[in-house]
């Protein structure tokens, strides 16, 4: 249902194909028992052995709460120019502040963040700009604030390096 | 949108997650990330580029992430810091702040917190090389050429200097050597006029009597054994550019006569030739001996003298000005770095203060060559005092002395005389306590030697 929605966002903001992959089971390794939650950079790993050939890049959606050794918590994580990107839903919802669901939001704040790391996968750094998708949200507060589409020059550069083609 | 300067961060980690996450999430944020393994292989990388800030995990095998901060400090003493660790315990924090950590993050930490943090270390190095753009554009104002001071008297004579440029007149430096006397009469050449004619240097005091007077006069083919075509001397050759007549003290009378109807009648012949030349050139000299005693003592001729001390300028020695110290090393450091290909930020605290300390008797030139000097075997990216050789005037340089004893006085001598008698100093430089210290004065009948009256 997400998905289904997600994909018409995301199209519609690439001016590309996208397609829906069947649900895949996030990689038990990927989970820190200490902390209760999933490594982010262990499923984007896991991603990259899921490309389809023909795509260009992977968005991994998932409802568990994903960290990197370093931090608390990540929203999600991408490769820097790189195929794959994965983004967390558990902290984007209301719910987890102990606030009333709120699908509208819930479903925006979704749709930023996937943009945002795709960005990343596309070259993009966080951006100057509190205007820009992909300005840095380290809370959901952050990630309300932000606006919801690239800024034009966050939307050049991503286009010229889809042009190149650039990876790592 | 304006370029910024690239941001670059060193992750040291022996956790190969912890490096992999930590450089993919800073590079999200735009950031020119590398990492280490280990506070060895830190080291190895410290030279390769400018780091602005460290990310050091606090218990690595080997070195742990104090040592390793303990290390960069004395290489990098500006280098910010930041220690991580899981192990959350005060001592260790309070530990790491106070050898001189930035901050202190325990792991895992809030992604808000380490923004906050970086961003705040970026304004702040900003504002510093802001700083350090602006004191540059203001130190502009204290050049003449390829001369720098900030010393007031120096000021003067860069003022005047550029007046007397546009004049014709004979120009006089004085000054020990190595003060710059050549470079002040280039930078007067180059201020004037006659800046696209030629500027042509003669050293008086390396030529004897005959062959400076054909150095400068030249001479007719035949006009002597071995003169065996024309040649044009370096009157001739200045055109109408500039003669510089260095060492000028050390010419004998009969060439100061011959010199002087040169400067009165602007007109000279080739040695062994008939034909008068006219002088087009502007003459400028210099010396580093006291040409009023040498008058006093008949050495040297008043008249020429005059002559020549039309405007008279006398550069300070570099001890009477120890204020433009940091801003020549700064200037040679800048310098060599071109020349070199280095990329030298600076000097360290103690490096500085021996080099301000320093009496200098061979003035801006010997500081210049012992800046050279400390950048060829400068290990990091700061001239550290390891680095700073100061024996140009030690023991070694007096031939005379062959025994011990001898040498041992000797040095006993120049260090006293370095540290104006004061005995405790001394005695701590010679590493020997006082008693010690007196009894080799006693010894070898050292006397303080007199500070020859200043005019």
């Amino acid at each position: 249902m997400i998905l289904q929605w997600l994909r018409k966002e995301v199209a519609d903001t690439f001016l590309a194909t996208v397609r829906e992959m069947p649900p895949m089971s996030v990689p038990p390794a990927s989970f820190e028992a200490g902390r209760n939650q999933h490594s982010s950079t262990k499923i984007l790993k896991e991603l990259l052995g899921e490309v389809p050939k023909d795509a260009l890049k992977l968005l991994g959606i998932t409802g568990m709460d994903l960290c990197i050794p370093i931090l608390t918590y990540v929203f999600g994580e991408a490769q820097l120019g790189g195929t794959a990107a994965v983004v967390s839903t558990a902290r984007l919802r209301q719910e987890f502040y102990g606030g009333a669901p709120d699908r509208p939001l819930f479903l925006e704040r979704v749709r930023k963040e996937s943009l945002h790391e795709l960005g990343h996968t596309f070259g993009l750094i966080h951006c100057r700009s509190g205007e820009c998708v992909m300005h840095l949200s380290n809370t959901v507060v952050d990630v309300d604030a932000k606006g919801r589409n690239f800024c034009t020059y966050c939307r050049t550069v991503a286009a010229s390096n889809a042009g190149g083609g650039s990876g790592k | 949108m304006t370029m910024e300067k690239t941001v670059n961060i060193m992750v040291v980690d022996d956790e190969e997650i912890v490096r992999e996450s930590l450089t993919s999430w800073l590079e999200e944020d735009g950031y020119h990330v590398e990492c280490a393994e280990g506070g060895k292989k830190a080291l190895e990388r410290l030279p390769e580029r400018n780091w602005d800030l460290m990310l050091v995990d606090l218990k690595m095998p080997g070195m742990d992430g104090i040592q390793l901060m303990d290390e960069v400090h004395k290489t990098s003493p500006d280098m910010l810091v930041i220690i991580m660790t899981a192990f959350a315990t005060v001592d260790t924090a309070v530990k790491a702040m106070k050898k001189g950590a930035y901050d202190y993050f325990v792991k895992p930490f809030n992604p808000d917190d380490i923004s906050l943090t970086i961003r705040k270390i970026v304004d702040h190095r900003k504002l510093v090389q802001e700083n350090q753009f602006l004191r540059k554009e203001l130190k502009k104002q204290y050049k003449l050429r390829d001369m720098i001071s900030k010393n007031e008297k120096m000021l003067e004579i860069f003022d005047l200097a550029r007046t007397v440029a546009r004049s014709n007149s004979t120009v006089l430096i004085q000054g020990e050597s190595g003060t710059g006397k050549e470079l002040l009469a280039r930078a007067i050449h180059d201020e004037s006029p006659r800046t696209n004619a030629p500027f042509i240097s003669v050293s008086c005091a390396s030529l004897t009597e005959s062959l400076l007077e054909s150095e400068l006069f030249g001479h007719e083919k035949g006009a002597f054994t071995g003169a065996a075509a024309l040649k044009r001397g370096k009157l001739e050759l200045a055109q109408d550019g500039t003669l510089f007549l260095d060492e000028i003290g050390d010419i004998s009378l009969k060439l100061q006569m011959d010199l002087l109807r040169v400067l009165e009648q602007r007109e000279f012949r080739r040695v062994g030739g008939s034909d008068l030349i006219a002088i087009g050139s502007r003459i400028l000299a210099a010396t580093n001996r006291d040409l009023k005693k040498a008058i006093a003592e008949g050495r040297f001729r008043p008249d020429l003298y005059y002559r020549l001390n039309v405007i008279s300028i006398q550069i300070p020695p570099l001890r009477e000005r120890r204020e433009d110290i940091p801003l020549l090393v700064e200037h040679f450091i800048e310098k060599f770095n071109i020349e070199m290909g280095k990329e030298i930020r600076g000097v360290s605290e103690g490096a500085m203060r021996i080099m301000v300390d320093n009496e200098w008797p061979g003035n801006a030139r010997e500081l210049r060559n012992v800046v050279e000097r400390a950048m060829v075997v400068a290990k990091g990216n700061l001239i550290t005092e390891a680095d700073v050789s100061l024996s140009s005037s030690g023991p070694g340089a007096n031939p005379g002395a062959k025994s011990l004893e001898e040498i041992e006085k000797e040095h006993i001598r120049l260090v006293l005389n370095e540290n104006h008698w004061n005995i405790v100093r001394s005695a701590h430089t010679l590493g020997i306590d006082r008693v010690t210290l007196y009894n080799k004065i006693k010894k070898y009948g050292l006397k303080r030697e007199g500070v020859a009256p200043k005019e």
